[in-house]
C-alpha cells in the first residue's frame, strides 16, 4: 500500500512540476491534494451509481434492532471474535432518533434486587461493565462517556404479606454479591425520616451499584465504539425472511420442520426500495416489535400447543413516566423508592424534581398504538399513594410526562435469549419488560457466547431460552416494576 | 498533617506526565480542547490507517492495565499481616502517607522502614489516611475500607476518585468523622449524594470539585443531608470575590445562585 502511494505520488508530483510553470501554484497544490485523498483508504469510490445509503449485500450476522440490546449484541461478538473483522456485523434501525425505542424513554434504573438468581448475575455484570465504561468504551481520540451514574441505591418496601419472600430474595442477592441490606420500619425512619412507614413490615436498600443513569450516553457511547469497531449501520426495516424448510424425524418419528433464513429484506426509509441482504444469523433485538418480527420469521405459524405454532409472547405495553416538583420533598439521599404496592420515584437533579410512575394493572393496560399520556391516572393510581408514603408529596406539581414501550413478555416477564428451536439461526435478545436496558450489556454477552461458542459462559442464561414457552416452565419474578 | 501535605504536593507532577494519555480519556479534560485545538499528524493518520489506529488503541488499553495493575489488592500482605498493614502499605506504595494510632505520620519514602519494623504497627489500627494525589481507583479504595478504626481519610486531587468510589465509602461510616474530597476532577453531586451513610462524618471537605454542575446548590444540599457536619467548600465564592464591588451582597438570597468559577462547566438546563 505505502509502495503504492510513493509510487503514484511520486508520479503524480512530477507531472505536476511540468505543469506548473504553464499554470498557477495554487491550483497544483489543490489538485495535489484531491489526488492524495482519492489515494487514501476509507474514501467512497465511485461506481455507476451511489449504494452508499444502501445495507450490504451480505453479512454474517444481521441484528434487528438498534436499541441498547442490539448494541451490545454488536458490541460483544466484535470484541469476542477470534479474528479482527472475521465476523461481518450489520445493525438495521427502523428509526434512528431512536423517538420511540424504549431505550431513551426509560428511567435508566439498575438495580440487583431481582428474585431470579440470573437476572441479579446479569446485573451485577452490568454494573462491572458501566463502571469501567470508559475503558470497554474507549475509542482514540472520542471524549469520555458521561453516564452520569447515581449510586443512590433501591429502595424496596414490602408489606406484611411480602416480607417473607423479601428476606429470602435478599438472602440469594447477597449469595450472588449484591450488597443490599435489610431494614426494619424503625430504621427506615431514622434513616429517611420523610417515609411513612405505614403498612411496611421490611424493607432492603442497596448500598452499592445500584442506582440510575444517562440511557442515551450509554447508546451513543455503545454506537460509538461499534462504529468504531467496524460494525455497519443501516436505517430501514425488516420486511421479510426468506427461509426454507427442512423436514427432519426425530427419535420418537415425529415429523420436524426446521427452517433457516437465507435473506433478510430491509425495506429502505421512506422508499419502496429495499435491499436483500444474504446473511448466516439473525438476531431478534427489536424490542417491544420483536413479535412482530418472529412472526415474519414464521414463528408461531403452527398448529397451537405444538412447538411451532408458540408465538414469541412479546408486546409493547405502554407505561407512563411522570416528572413533578415538590418544594417540601425528600432531599439528596433519597434512593430510588419502590412502594408494597409498585409506585416508584427517584430524584431528579437538583432542584427538588421528582420522577416516578406506576406499572398499570392487566384490566386497565393503556392501548399501545401511540405514545399519548393518561394525565389522569396518576391523579388517581398513583399520586394518591406516593402522597400516603411519603406526606410531603400532598402538594405536589406535575411539571412533564411522558410516555414508553415496554418488550413486555405476556408469559412470564421475563427475557428471552438464546436461538429459536426451530428456526434455527435466529436468535432472541428481547422481552425484558423494562429492565432491559440495565441487563442489556450482560445479555449482549450471552447472546455472543451462543453464538460463536455455542454455549452460555460469563452468565448461564439456559431458563431465559425460548423452548420455556412451549415447556409451560415459568420463570417468575416477584416484583416487576 | 502539615509534613506530609508538603511533601505530596510534589507528587501530581510526577506522575501527570507518564499518564496524560489516560487522564485525556478519563474525562479531566473537556472534549472540545481534545478534538478542536491539537488535531495532530497521529490523528490524521489514525484517522486513515487502520494500523496506527490499532496501535494508538492497543496503547490506551496498556496504560488502563497498568491502573488496574497498580490498584489490585493485596491478599497476602492481608492475610499475614491483617488489613491495617495491608492497607497502610498500599498507600504508601502508591506516594500517601498513613497515620497509626499515637504514632508519627509514615510517609511513602520512608516505607522500607515500615516493612523493616512491621511488627511494631501490628497492633495498631489505622487511624488517618492521606492519599493526595494518589492514582487510587475503585478497586484500590477495597484495600481500605476493611479498616475499621480510620477516622480521617483525605482523597484530594486524586484523578481516578470517582462517583462509584463514594458510593463503596459506607462500610467505614462508624468510625470515619474527616473526609477531604478537595479537587478530585470526576466527583459530580451525583456521588455526594450517597455520603449519607456517613453519619459519624464532622467534616467534608468539597471544595474545587470541577464536575459539580451547581457548587453553592450542591454545598446547601449536603448541608442538609448531614446536619451534623461541617461542609467545607466556599473556595467557589472566593474566587468569585475578585471584582471589589461585586462583594457584599450574595448573603440575602434564600438561595445563593452562585454564578460559576472561572473554569468551570456552563450549567445544564435539563440536569
Amino acid at each position: 500500500m505505502l509502495r503504492r502511494v510513493l509510487r503514484t505520488g511520486l508520479g503524480r508530483s512530477l507531472l505536476i512540476r511540468e505543469l506548473g510553470a504553464s499554470s498557477g501554484k495554487g491550483r497544483n497544490v489543490s489538485e495535489m491534494k484531491k489526488k492524495i485523498r482519492s489515494l487514501l483508504p476509507g474514501e467512497p469510490d465511485n461506481f455507476m451509481y451511489d449504494t452508499r445509503h444502501l445495507p450490504p449485500e451480505r453479512s454474517d450476522v444481521v441484528i434487528v434492532g438498534g436499541g441498547v440490546i442490539g448494541l451490545s449484541v454488536a458490541f460483544w461478538l466484535k470484541k469476542l471474535e477470534k479474528r479482527r473483522d472475521g465476523i461481518r456485523v450489520l445493525v438495521v434501525e427502523r428509526d434512528q432518533t431512536y423517538s420511540r425505542a424504549s431505550t431513551g424513554l426509560s428511567v435508566g434504573g439498575i438495580r440487583q434486587q431481582f428474585s431470579v438468581p440470573e437476572n441479579v448475575q446479569l446485573s451485577l455484570f452490568s454494573v462491572d461493565f458501566l463502571r469501567n465504561i470508559n475503558e470497554h468504551l474507549a475509542v482514540v481520540d472520542a471524549p469520555p462517556v458521561d453516564l452520569q451514574f447515581n449510586p443512590s441505591g433501591y429502595l424496596l418496601l414490602a408489606s406484611e404479606e411480602g416480607a417473607a419472600i423479601l428476606e429470602s430474595n435478599v438472602k440469594m442477592q447477597r449469595q450472588e454479591g449484591a450488597k443490599i441490606c435489610l431494614m426494619s420500619p424503625e430504621q427506615l425512619r431514622k434513616k429517611f425520616p420523610w417515609i411513612n412507614t405505614e403498612g411496611v413490615a421490611l424493607a432492603s436498600f442497596g448500598m452499592e451499584n445500584e442506582g440510575w443513569f444517562d440511557p442515551w450516553s450509554l447508546l451513543q457511547g455503545l454506537r460509538r465504539k461499534v462504529q468504531s469497531m467496524g460494525v455497519l449501520f443501516c436505517q430501514g426495516e425488516v420486511t421479510r425472511f426468506v427461509t426454507s424448510s427442512n423436514r427432519m424425524r426425530n427419535s420418537a418419528g415425529e415429523e420436524v420442520n426446521l427452517r433457516r433464513i437465507h435473506e433478510v429484506h430491509v425495506k429502505m426509509d421512506n422508499s419502496l426500495e429495499y435491499q436483500p441482504v444474504e446473511c448466516a444469523i439473525v438476531i431478534n433485538a427489536a424490542g417491544a416489535w420483536s413479535g412482530q418480527v418472529a412472526e415474519l420469521a414464521g414463528i408461531g405459524k403452527g398448529p397451537p400447543g405444538t412447538l411451532q405454532g408458540t408465538k414469541l409472547p412479546v408486546e409493547p405495553r405502554k407505561r407512563f413516566v411522570y416528572m413533578w416538583h415538590c418544594p417540601q420533598g425528600p432531599g439528596l439521599e433519597t434512593p430510588l423508592l419502590t412502594d408494597t404496592n409498585g409506585v416508584y420515584f427517584r430524584r431528579e437533579g437538583l432542584g427538588n424534581n421528582y420522577i416516578g410512575g406506576r406499572s398499570p394493572t392487566e384490566e386497565e393496560e393503556p392501548d399501545p398504538a401511540d405514545l399519548e399520556v393518561d394525565h389522569d391516572f396518576f391523579q388517581n393510581k398513583v399520586w394518591p399513594h406516593l402522597a400516603y408514603r411519603v406526606p410531603a408529596f400532598e402538594s405536589l406539581k406535575v411539571r412533564s410526562a411522558w410516555a414508553g414501550y415496554y418488550d413486555y413478555n405476556t408469559f412470564d416477564q421475563n427475557g428471552v435469549v438464546g436461538p429459536h428451536p426451530l428456526v434455527v439461526n435466529m436468535y432472541f435478545a428481547t422481552g425484558f419488560s423494562g429492565h432491559g436496558l440495565q441487563h442489556a450489556l450482560g445479555v449482549g454477552r450471552a447472546v455472543a457466547e451462543m453464538l460463536l461458542n455455542g454455549h452460555f459462559q460469563t452468565i448461564d442464561m439456559s431458563p431465559f431460552l425460548f423452548s420455556r414457552f412451549y415447556l409451560e416452565e415459568k420463570l417468575l419474578e416477584q416484583n416487576i416494576i | 498533617m502539615a509534613a506530609p501535605r508538603a511533601f505530596l504536593h510534589l507528587i501530581p507532577l510526577k506522575w501527570n506526565w507518564g499518564e496524560r494519555g489516560f487522564r485525556d480519556l478519563s474525562g479531566v479534560t473537556t472534549p472540545e480542547a481534545s478534538h478542536r485545538g491539537r488535531r495532530t499528524l497521529l490523528q490524521f493518520l489514525s484517522d486513515h490507517f487502520y494500523d496506527v489506529e490499532f496501535l494508538r488503541e492497543y496503547f490506551l488499553r496498556k496504560q488502563m492495565q497498568k491502573l488496574h495493575l497498580e490498584n489490585g489488592s493485596y491478599i497476602r500482605v492481608q492475610n499475614k499481616y491483617g488489613p491495617d498493614i495491608a492497607g497502610a502499605y498500599f498507600i504508601l506504595k502508591h506516594g500517601g502517607a498513613v497515620k497509626f494510632r499515637d504514632m508519627e505520620w509514615v510517609r511513602s519514602d520512608e516505607w522500607r522502614h515500615f516493612i523493616a519494623g512491621v511488627s511494631k504497627f501490628q497492633a495498631v489500627p489505622v487511624e488517618a489516611v492521606d492519599a493526595s494525589g494518589c492514582a487510587i481507583n475503585y478497586d484500590g479504595l477495597g484495600n481500605l475500607l476493611s479498616l475499621k478504626e480510620l477516622r480521617s481519610l483525605s482523597l484530594q486531587r486524586c484523578p481516578h476518585v470517582d462517583d462509584w468510589c463514594l458510593s463503596r465509602l459506607y462500610p467505614l461510616a462508624s468510625s470515619l468523622q474527616e473526609l477531604s474530597l478537595a479537587g478530585c476532577p470526576r466527583i459530580s453531586e451525583r456521588g455526594l449524594a450517597c455520603l449519607h451513610h456517613l453519619q459519624n462524618l464532622h467534616r467534608l471537605d468539597i471544595s474545587d470539585l470541577p464536575a459539580v454542575n451547581f457548587p453553592g446548590l450542591t454545598q446547601i444540599l449536603v448541608e442538609e443531608m448531614l446536619p451534623n457536619c461541617e461542609v467545607v467548600g466556599m473556595d467557589w465564592a472566593q474566587g468569585l470575590r475578585q471584582g471589589p464591588d461585586e462583594q457584599p451582597q450574595d448573603a440575602a438570597g434564600p438561595i445563593p445562585v452562585e454564578p460559576l468559577a472561572p473554569g468551570s462547566r456552563q450549567p445544564l438546563c435539563n440536569s
